[in-house]
C-alpha cells in the first residue's frame, strides 16, 4: 500500500484542505465516506418505508373499515328502534328487541332498555355497563352477555318517554382480528428490516464489487500500468456497458500512447543519425583535415545533414500542426484542376528524365472545400514516392476524378509496392516497409498526405497495383459552387 | 544597396550582417524593436531583414505595422521561428513583402532580399526584357536569341520571365517554386533542376556564351557575360 500513498484521502486532504475546515486532526468518516454504503442505505430507508406505506394502509383497509361497519351497523339498529319507540313506546322497544335476542343468528347484538328509574326493561345485558354516562356517544367497554366476559361497542340513547336504550355489539372478535393483524404487522415489519438490511448488505457488496474492479483498474494505470483493463462480467448489463466504455477509452488512450512513443524513438533515432554523421564530419574535420579543401567539404556536408534535419523537423511539425486541424480556418472552396493539371506538367518533365511514363487523367472540374497547398502537397509526395519506387520503362499514373460525391486523386506505380501486411502501418510517422529501408526518405511523406485527407474529412486507402503501390486520396467533393 | 537588419541573437545577426557586408551591401543593425523602429523610420533602406520576436516591447509584427502606417514602403522580409501558416500569413497581412523561417541559408536570403530590393526600385511595366541578347517580347509573348527564334512552352516561358527579370541576382529552387509554380514547400524531387536543364537545352545549348549559371548551393543565376 506504501506505493500508493500519494492517493490516499488522508494525504490528498493534506494537502488540499482549505484553511477553513477543521482541518487534518479530522478522522475520515469511512461508513458516510462509503458511496457504497450511502447508496445501500437509501435503498434500506426506502424499502422499509415503502414496506410501512404498505402495511399502514392494509390496516386501514381492514380494521378501521369493519370498525367503522360496525358502528354503522349499530347506528341503523339504534334508528330502526327509536322508530318502533315513536311508534308503540317502551313496550314495543322491548318487544322488538325480544325478536331480536330469540333470532339465534344475531349472536353479536348487545341491546339493553331500561326504564326511567333505571329498571331493566328488556336486553341480553344485566346491568348497565360501569363507565356509560354520557348518550350518543360510542364507548367501548368490557361486557358480560350470555355468560361470558367480552368487550363491546356500545351507544346509549335516551328514549323521549324518559327510558334509556343501549345498542351495541360485540366485538371481541374484531379485537382478536385486530391484535393478530397487530402482531402479523410486527412480525413483517421485522422481516421487513432484516430484509432491507440484507438488500443493503448486497447491494453495497455489488457496489464495492464493480467500483473496486473500475478503480483498481483505474489505479493501476495511474500508476502506468497501462496494460491493465476492467473485467468484463459479460452480463451486457449498465456495470458492464461502462466497463466496456472505459476499456474502450483505455485503449483509445494506450494508442495515442503508443503513438507517442514511437514517434518519440523515432525522432531519437532518425535524427540522431544525421547529426552524429554531421558531429562526425566537424570532428573529423577539426582534428584531421590536411587543407582548406577539406575543411569546407566537410562543413558544406555537415551543413546538409543539418538541412535535413530541419526538414524532417518541418514535416512533423506540419503534420502536427494539420492534425491539430488549425489549418481548417483556410479552408476556401477551391477547384483543384488546374492545381492538378499544374502538378502533372511539372512532375512530367522530372518522368521524361528518369525514363518513365507518367500517364495522367485529370477532370476538367474537381471543386473542394479545402486547402490548395495542402492537397498539392499530398499529391506531390504520392508522386514523389512514385518515382523513387519506380525503375525506367515503368508507367505511373496519375488520375483525378469525380465519383460519387467525392474527389478521388490516386497515383499507382509499378514499383515494389507496400506488403498487405505492413500497409496499415504504412501512414503511421516514421514507418518505412522493409523494401524501402534503403531508399532515401524520412517516413513521413504517407503520414503527411493521411493527415491532410483525415483534415479534409476524406481518406486515404493503399491498394495492391499487382505490382506495385496504388495510393488512392479521396476527398469530399463540393458539387454547389460557392 | 541600404540593407536594416533588425535580430536579437547576436549570432545570427552577426552571420547576416556579415554576409550581406561580402556582398556589398552597406548595413544597418539594431538588435531590439525600438532601435530598429527608429533607424527604420528615420532613415531610407532599400530593405529591411525582421525579426519577428525581439525584445523592448515592439516585436517584429508592431513595428512593421507602425512603419507601414506611415507610409513607408521599404520591402520588409520577415525573419522568423514560429513556422505555422497562420504566423505566415499575419506577418504578410501585417505588410511583409516575404517570409522566412529559421533555419535558413543565407544563399537563400541574400536572393530574396536582393529581389525585393529591385523590385522596390520599380522600373515600371516592362513589355521587352533583354539579358545579353536573349530577348523576350512579354507582348506577342516570343523569344529570341540573336537572330534565331527560340519555341518554349507556357511554364518554359514563365520560368525564362522570372529569372530574366532578376537578371544578375541568384534565384533559389524554392523563389522558383513559389514564383513560377505556386508551390509552397519543397519537394523531395529535384523538379526544379530537371525544368532548368530543359530551359536551358534550348536557350544556351545552340550557343557559344551560357546565360543560365548554377550558383552553387544556392540556385540560378541568369546573366549575360562571366562574371
Amino acid at each position: 500500500m506504501d506505493e500508493i500513498q500519494p492517493l490516499t484521502p488522508d494525504t490528498r486532504r493534506k494537502q488540499y484542505t482549505p484553511r477553513g475546515e477543521n482541518g487534518p486532526g479530522r478522522r475520515p468518516q469511512p461508513l458516510i465516506r462509503s458511496a457504497g454504503i450511502r447508496f445501500a442505505l437509501g435503498y434500506g430507508v426506502v424499502f422499509v418505508l415503502a414496506a410501512f406505506v404498505l402495511a399502514f394502509s392494509l390496516w386501514h383497509s381492514t380494521a378501521d373499515v369493519l370498525q367503522q361497519q360496525v358502528e354503522i351497523s349499530i347506528h341503523d339498529d339504534a334508528t330502526m328502534l327509536a322508530e318502533h319507540d315513536q311508534i308503540g313506546g317502551a313496550q314495543s322497544v322491548a318487544a322488538a328487541l325480544q325478536d331480536r335476542l330469540a333470532n339465534r343468528q344475531n349472536t353479536d347484538g348487545i341491546y339493553l332498555l331500561e326504564d326511567a328509574a333505571g329498571n331493566r326493561m328488556a336486553g341480553n345485558l344485566d346491568q348497565w355497563p360501569v363507565g356509560l354516562t354520557q348518550m350518543d356517544t360510542w364507548y367501548e367497554l368490557p361486557v358480560r352477555h350470555g355468560g361470558e366476559e367480552s368487550v363491546a361497542l356500545l351507544r346509549a340513547m335516551q328514549l323521549p318517554t324518559g327510558e334509556k336504550l343501549l345498542v351495541g355489539r360485540d366485538v371481541r372478535a374484531l379485537i382478536g382480528l385486530h391484535d393478530t393483524l397487530r402482531d402479523a404487522m410486527i412480525g413483517a415489519a421485522s422481516l421487513i428490516v432484516l430484509l432491507g438490511l440484507l438488500s443493503t448488505l448486497l447491494i453495497r457488496a455489488l457496489f464495492r464489487r464493480v467500483i473496486r474492479d473500475i478503480s483498481t483498474t483505474t489505479r493501476a494505470i495511474a500508476q502506468g500500468d497501462l496494460s491493465r483493463r476492467v473485467p468484463r462480467t459479460g452480463k451486457g448489463d449498465e456495470f458492464d456497458e461502462l466497463a466496456g466504455v472505459i476499456n474502450d477509452m483505455l485503449d483509445r488512450i494506450s494508442r495515442l500512447m503508443d503513438g507517442v512513443r514511437q514517434v518519440s524513438n523515432a525522432i531519437a533515432h532518425d535524427l540522431r543519425t544525421p547529426i552524429t554523421r554531421a558531429r562526425a564530419r566537424l570532428e573529423d574535420a577539426a582534428a584531421h583535415a590536411c587543407s582548406p579543401d577539406e575543411v569546407q567539404n566537410a562543413i558544406e556536408r555537415a551543413t546538409q545533414d543539418l538541412d535535413g534535419i530541419v526538414r524532417v523537423f518541418e514535416a512533423l511539425l506540419r503534420i502536427a500542426e494539420i492534425e491539430a486541424g488549425a489549418r481548417r480556418a483556410a479552408f476556401f472552396a477551391v477547384d483543384l484542376s488546374p492545381m492538378l493539371r499544374d502538378m502533372d506538367e511539372l512532375y512530367q518533365a522530372v518522368a521524361d528524365e528518369r525514363g518513365l511514363h507518367l500517364q495522367t487523367n485529370i477532370a476538367t472540374t474537381l471543386p473542394v472545400f479545402g486547402d490548395r497547398d495542402l492537397v498539392q502537397q499530398a499529391v506531390a509526395n504520392l508522386l514523389d514516392n512514385a518515382l523513387k519506387f519506380s525503375t525506367p520503362g515503368e508507367v505511373i499514373r496519375l488520375f483525378a476524378t469525380l465519383n460519387r460525391g467525392m474527389v478521388e486523386i490516386s497515383v499507382a506505380d509499378r514499383g515494389p509496392g507496400i506488403a498487405e501486411a505492413d500497409r496499415a502501418r504504412a501512414t503511421e510517422r516514421f514507418f518505412r516497409a522493409e523494401t524501402a529501408r534503403n531508399t532515401e526518405g524520412s517516413g513521413l511523406g504517407l503520414a503527411l498526405v493521411a493527415a491532410v485527407a483525415q483534415l479534409h474529412n476524406g481518406t486515404l486507402e493503399l491498394l495492391d497495383n499487382k505490382p506495385g503501390l496504388w495510393a488512392v486520396l479521396r476527398i469530399p467533393a463540393q458539387l454547389s459552387a460557392a | 544597396m541600404r540593407i536594416l537588419v533588425v535580430e536579437d541573437d547576436k549570432d545570427v545577426a552577426g552571420f547576416v550582417v556579415k554576409g550581406l557586408r561580402e556582398a556589398g551591401h552597406a548595413v544597418e543593425y539594431a538588435d531590439n524593436g525600438r532601435d530598429g523602429l527608429f533607424l527604420a523610420a528615420s532613415e531610407n533602406f532599400d530593405a529591411i531583414i525582421l525579426d519577428r520576436m525581439l525584445p523592448g516591447g515592439i516585436d517584429g509584427l508592431r513595428l512593421l505595422e507602425t512603419l507601414r502606417a506611415q507610409d513607408n514602403a521599404t520591402p520588409v522580409v520577415f525573419l522568423s521561428a514560429l513556422t505555422q501558416v497562420d504566423d505566415r500569413v499575419r506577418g504578410l497581412k501585417a505588410g511583409g513583402d516575404d517570409y522566412l523561417t529559421k533555419p535558413f541559408a543565407f544563399a537563400e536570403l541574400l536572393a530574396r532580399v536582393e529581389a525585393l530590393a529591385r523590385r522596390g526600385k520599380g522600373d515600371g511595366p516592362a513589355t521587352r526584357l533583354t539579358v545579353g541578347d536573349l530577348e523576350m517580347d512579354l507582348l506577342s509573348r516570343s523569344v529570341r536569341r540573336g537572330t534565331q527564334k527560340i519555341d518554349l512552352q507556357p511554364r518554359e516561358f514563365r520560368l525564362l520571365e522570372y529569372l530574366m527579370r532578376h537578371a544578375g541576382q541568384v534565384v533559389t529552387r524554392t523563389m522558383l517554386l513559389e514564383g513560377v509554380w505556386d508551390y509552397h514547400f519543397d519537394p523531395q524531387t529535384n523538379v526544379i533542376d530537371v525544368h532548368i536543364s530543359r530551359l536551358r537545352q534550348k536557350i544556351d545549348k545552340p550557343f557559344d556564351q551560357p546565360l543560365l549559371h548554377t550558383v552553387r548551393n544556392a540556385g540560378y543565376m541568369l546573366r549575360a557575360e562571366e562574371a
